[in-house]
């Protein structure tokens, strides 16, 4: 029985454009609404399939802001058992200030958590530290950049898909692990998960005082790409089109 | 002194050109602070030194120090940041930085958490030097971060591409072996096994003129077959996004992107793939790009010189097609 922790983090969707604060401190979620990042949603996934195999427990934990429970609830019909929200206002923390609130819970907890599983860097300040800052503050190891994460017999054997070959760990617990999107692919919630969700009561705790911070000074947008798309047509009929384009280009054999 | 961690891909002397990338800039960060020495740090097995001190000595590094011995065999990102630890200690450096790699960033955070100092990742460039101030990349390279680093040693990384690696002339970098001891405790968490990689054929990505890549809308390994046609048939190659290379559906060689080649080609044909901002980061220096995309909005539709709204699935075949029928 494996007991998981999954730490998430509510960012502004920058699938499309990317909007800043009028202060330059981040991404503006208004227009775009708020999510999770896709390493943090493939961690989500795996600590759900390795609750299920080891007959053990899921929780999310996300440090943020009173309206992260959204992202919590998400993670929770998706399987997750129970729920931690602290809050804070994530502007204010650094990557050092995260992961000391993470240990802070992890150390807390009646049972303890076995497996501690984040996205390998978050989407918005992709710090790419907290998982590693987290494992010194709790003195296990750490693992990063996995794909694929399975708990056999009180051992994480994590994969990394890395230029120089899929390299596996063999980590007895506990361990933390940092996900990479890619390896699986993530569940989307059943209509049963969501009315469960609805009821987990998640606990909510205050962050501690005094953040080392995050040492931003302010967020610059680059200068606009002009964009002259031809628009070539839709479907196949469209291949004549592209092929007069390909024959201007002098691609063609 | 400033300290760059130079990576090797196991029982090879080459180093990593993201490494070296990550010295231009280490050059850069010397030059504006008054001549500082820039010294790499090599960890791990090195089958031919002489060739490496070569190398590095070329890109600006006036010595290597080559960390190796008990528990650095295999890689482990606390037994390698021991190693850089203990050599940054010898050599007194203001600045330990790496390329912006899976292990330059994971060394380049146990180290940081190790000197309990923050860690700026994917540097780009820097403003000032009192303190020191750097501007890296964020929201996956859509946004710049300007951010401040007071305090010593200054410890980051280089996001990939973001410098150019080329020689300086300079001679070979005095060799320097050491053998840090690594604790047991950082000995916890290192690779047992690598299954064999693929053969690393990225350097025809990087140089052909055609390019046809797919993403995720190519659904599984089986959707390649009329996009592989289409790169045969323009005597081009195959390139796919990151997922693609993590769900294995195609060798990493093939990957473009922030993490993977980056291209110039001619042509670059964009199947199925939405544009997401680490992979026009390997792809924006293509003279001209296709977009195939059932999604009008997706970035890559309205960045691209030309777009077809559609199903790759389809579309790509009818390319194929009338390129045939044209022949």
């Amino acid at each position: 029985m494996t007991r998981v922790l999954v730490a998430v983090k509510r960012v502004a969707d920058s699938s499309g454009e990317a909007v800043l604060t009028d202060d330059g401190q981040g991404l503006d979620g208004r227009y775009a609404g708020w999510t999770i990042g896709n390493h943090d949603a493939c961690a989500v996934e795996l600590g759900v399939r390795v609750a299920e195999a080891t007959g053990g427990t899921v929780t999310v934990l996300s440090v943020g802001p009173t309206e992260a429970e959204e992202q919590i609830r998400s993670a929770l019909a998706l399987g997750a058992t129970a729920g931690v929200l602290v809050e804070a206002d994530p502007r204010t923390l650094g990557p050092a200030d995260v992961a000391a609130e993470i240990a802070g819970v992890v150390r807390e907890a009646t049972e303890g958590y076995d497996l501690v599983l984040l996205g390998n860097d978050a989407a918005d300040t992709g710090d790419f530290q907290v998982p590693v800052r987290l494992a010194y503050a709790l003195d296990r190891p750490v693992v990063t950049g996995a794909g694929m994460v399975t708990v056999d017999d009180g051992v994480v054997v994590a994969t990394v898909n890395s230029p120089y070959g899929d390299e596996t760990y063999e980590v007895p617990l506990p361990v933390v692990v940092s996900v990479l999107e890619g390896g699986v692919e993530p569940r989307y919630p059943s209509l049963k998960g969501r009315m469960a969700a609805k009821k987990v009561a998640v606990e909510t705790r205050q962050a501690g005082s005094d953040p080392a911070g995050p040492g931003r000074v302010r967020w610059h947008l680059p200068p606009p790409a002009p964009s002259s798309t031809e628009v070539l047509g839709e479907g196949p009929a469209a291949a004549p089109a592209v092929v007069d384009a390909l024959g201007r280009l002098g691609v063609l054999p | 002194m400033i300290l760059v961690l130079c990576e090797v891909a196991p029982g090879s002397s080459e180093p990593d050109e993201v490494s070296l990338e990550a010295l231009a800039f280490a050059r850069a960060l010397s030059e504006a602070g008054g001549g500082v020495a820039v010294r790499a740090v090599v960890v791990g097995p090195v089958p031919d030194g002489d060739h490496l001190a070569a190398v590095l000595g070329d890109h600006g590094a006036g010595e290597v120090r080559h960390a190796d011995g008990e528990g650095l065999a295999a890689y482990g990102g606390a037994a390698w940041a021991a190693a850089v630890q203990a050599v940054r200690e010898e050599t007194g450096s203001v600045a330990v930085l790496a390329g912006g790699t899976p292990r330059g960033m994971e060394v380049m955070a146990h180290l940081a958490a190790r000197l309990q100092v923050p860690m700026a990742a994917n540097v780009v460039s820097f403003d000032g030097l009192s303190p020191l101030t750097v501007r890296r990349q964020v929201a996956g390279g859509a946004a710049l971060e300007e951010m401040r680093l007071p305090e010593r040693p200054a410890v980051l990384t280089v996001a990939g591409h973001a410098w150019s690696a080329h020689g300086v002339g300079g001679p070979a970098a005095t060799w320097v072996a050491c053998h840090p001891e690594v604790p047991a405790a950082d000995r916890r968490a290192t690779v047992v096994r690598t299954a064999e990689p693929e053969p690393d054929e990225s350097g025809s990505l990087r140089s052909a003129s055609v390019v046809v890549g797919a993403g995720r809308g190519a659904g599984g390994p089986g959707g390649f077959g009329p996009v592989t046609e289409l790169a045969e048939l323009l005597g081009g190659v195959v390139g796919v996004t990151r997922v693609v290379t993590s769900l294995g559906w195609r060798p990493h060689h093939e990957q473009i992107g922030q993490t993977g080649s980056r291209i110039a080609p001619d042509l670059y044909i964009a199947c199925g793939i939405s544009g997401a901002i680490q992979h026009w980061a390997g792809c924006a220096s293509s003279k001209a790009i296709l977009a195939v995309n059932t999604d009008p909005e997706a970035p890559m539709m309205t960045r691209a010189t030309y777009a077809v709204v559609g199903d790759m699935h389809e579309v790509v075949p009818a390319i194929v097609e009338e390129i045939r029928n044209r022949a």
